[in-house]
């Protein structure tokens, strides 16, 4: 015990008793207070996404058919880049904590070794999610928004996603994007969609094999809706602008909500890892030059490793709610 | 944590990260093949593989909390105050959010128009 007191109580920290509660130190305690209040933060937005799910549980986006993709492979791969990457994270807790354990038994080289390979894995993990952002706001297939909100999305024959690309006609259009230097000075628009709306409505009427697919989800199949060929007309007449990619003000995957909340609870999660790198990076400093050997103990690794486990504990209820459920 | 000087939990660590990409290895086969006995059938409110997948996420927080946070070897009413305050209050939190998610899905679905004639 004596190892991992980070001061001896002689009228210290703990003004009044002196004692460690609970036999935990100052700051070991102070880092499970924050802990505690930051799961809470977690769980509020967690279960701001689960309110809003249920909502709309009859027309949320698949995740399946939203994460399908794998770095500089084609084709359809759902849940498996983000498997790798909870792989990596669980790996990077694995690490910490073995610099833990080699800190308690004083062993300098060891503790340098461990905290190097959780930055390292900590590191990798933030640069997937920032492929998977990029991923996400580049988009798939394009889909087309109705005036009231609604997503629709083209299936072929087999019920597969087909992007607009493939079938949209190639008449010229006349729509050129406005930039500063040829319109208004203080207005600018991003930029201009592959294809345009006219051109989506002309393939899709000189394509039959082509079928429009909605948000709806069948409860009983758990799969979109594909609608007939009149019906689909008639979302056509309400289709006001063609969508590629997510942001925060559209989705071609559907809900606007999801992307919102995939942005923003993986981005907070992101920023945790982020915060959580620079720390280690300070520790493991630390470390090399001997501060802890100095102090006596390793309590400050133990510490930032329980910070460590528990950005780890919240990506495990993220993949669980964003990508599985 | 008054006994953790004599020896190495190396071997009780690698146990631990063994369970747990067991654990996901598992979560991520079912999640791509989505076995229809499961996925379709419906349990207390959400599908059965939805209860496996939430079950087996506590499975995992239990591991991380317990062995690589070491809670386990904290005092006991440590351990308590932590747990059972944060279990409490998400559980709480949890159930209203939801419940209210239900009943607002009642009425976007009632208002929800899903053909245009």
């Amino acid at each position: 015990m004596e190892a991992i007191v980070a001061d001896t109580p002689k009228g210290g920290v703990w003004s009044g008793g002196g004692n460690r509660p609970f036999d935990a130190s100052y700051g070991k305690m102070m880092m499970w207070f924050f802990i505690m209040s930051d799961a809470l933060t977690f769980s509020g937005f967690l279960g701001a996404y689960g309110l809003i799910r249920f909502k709309f549980l009859d027309s949320w986006p698949i995740a399946d058919e939203v994460f399908t993709h794998i770095p500089f492979v084609h084709g359809n791969y759902p849940m498996y880049y983000v498997a790798f990457m909870t792989f990596i994270l669980i790996f990077s807790s694995v690490t910490m904590v073995l610099a833990v354990d080699a800190g308690k038994l004083m062993q300098k080289s060891k503790v340098i070794l461990y905290m190097g390979l959780t930055i390292i894995g900590g590191l990798i993990f933030v640069g997937s999610q920032a492929w998977e952002w990029k991923t996400f706001i580049t988009g798939s297939y394009g889909a087309l928004q109705l005036e009231d909100g609604k997503i629709v999305q083209f299936v072929d024959e087999s019920g597969h996603q087909v992007t607009l690309q493939s079938f949209a006609s190639n008449a010229a259009s006349e729509r050129v994007r406005h930039e500063k230097q040829n319109g208004l000075w203080f207005v600018e628009e991003a930029s201009l969609p592959s294809v345009t709306l006219q051109q989506v409505k002309e393939g899709f009427a000189s394509n039959p094999n082509i079928s429009m697919r909605t948000e709806l989800i069948n409860l009983d199949t758990k799969k979109k809706t594909i609608v007939s060929r009149e019906e689909a007309n008639k979302f056509l007449d309400n289709a006001v602008r063609v969508v590629e990619g997510a942001n925060l003000t559209e989705n071609e995957y559907g809900k606007t909500l999801f992307a919102d909340f995939f942005f923003f609870i993986t981005g907070f999660h992101g920023f945790h890892v982020f915060s959580g790198i620079v720390i280690n990076v300070i520790i493991f400093f630390n470390v090399i030059i001997g501060t802890y050997e100095r102090r006596g103990h390793y309590e400050m690794v133990e510490k930032v490793g329980l910070y460590w486990h528990f950005v780890d504990l919240v990506w495990v209820f993220v993949f669980t709610f964003f990508y599985l459920i | 944590m008054s006994h953790e000087n004599s020896h190495s939990h190396a071997a009780l660590i690698w146990k631990v990260f063994g369970f747990l990409s067991v654990v996901t290895v598992v979560e991520v086969i079912l999640g791509i093949y989505k076995p229809a006995p499961l996925h379709l059938t419906h349990v207390l409110g959400t599908s059965f593989l939805n209860w496996i997948f939430l079950i087996l996420t506590l499975v995992k927080a239990y591991g991380i909390a317990w062995y690589f946070m070491h809670l386990k070897d904290e005092k006991t009413w440590l351990r308590r105050a932590i747990v059972w305050t944060v279990v409490f209050l998400i559980g709480y939190l949890s159930f209203f959010l939801l419940y209210e998610g239900g009943a607002l899905g009642m009425i976007d679905q009632h208002w929800t128009r899903w053909s245009y004639n």
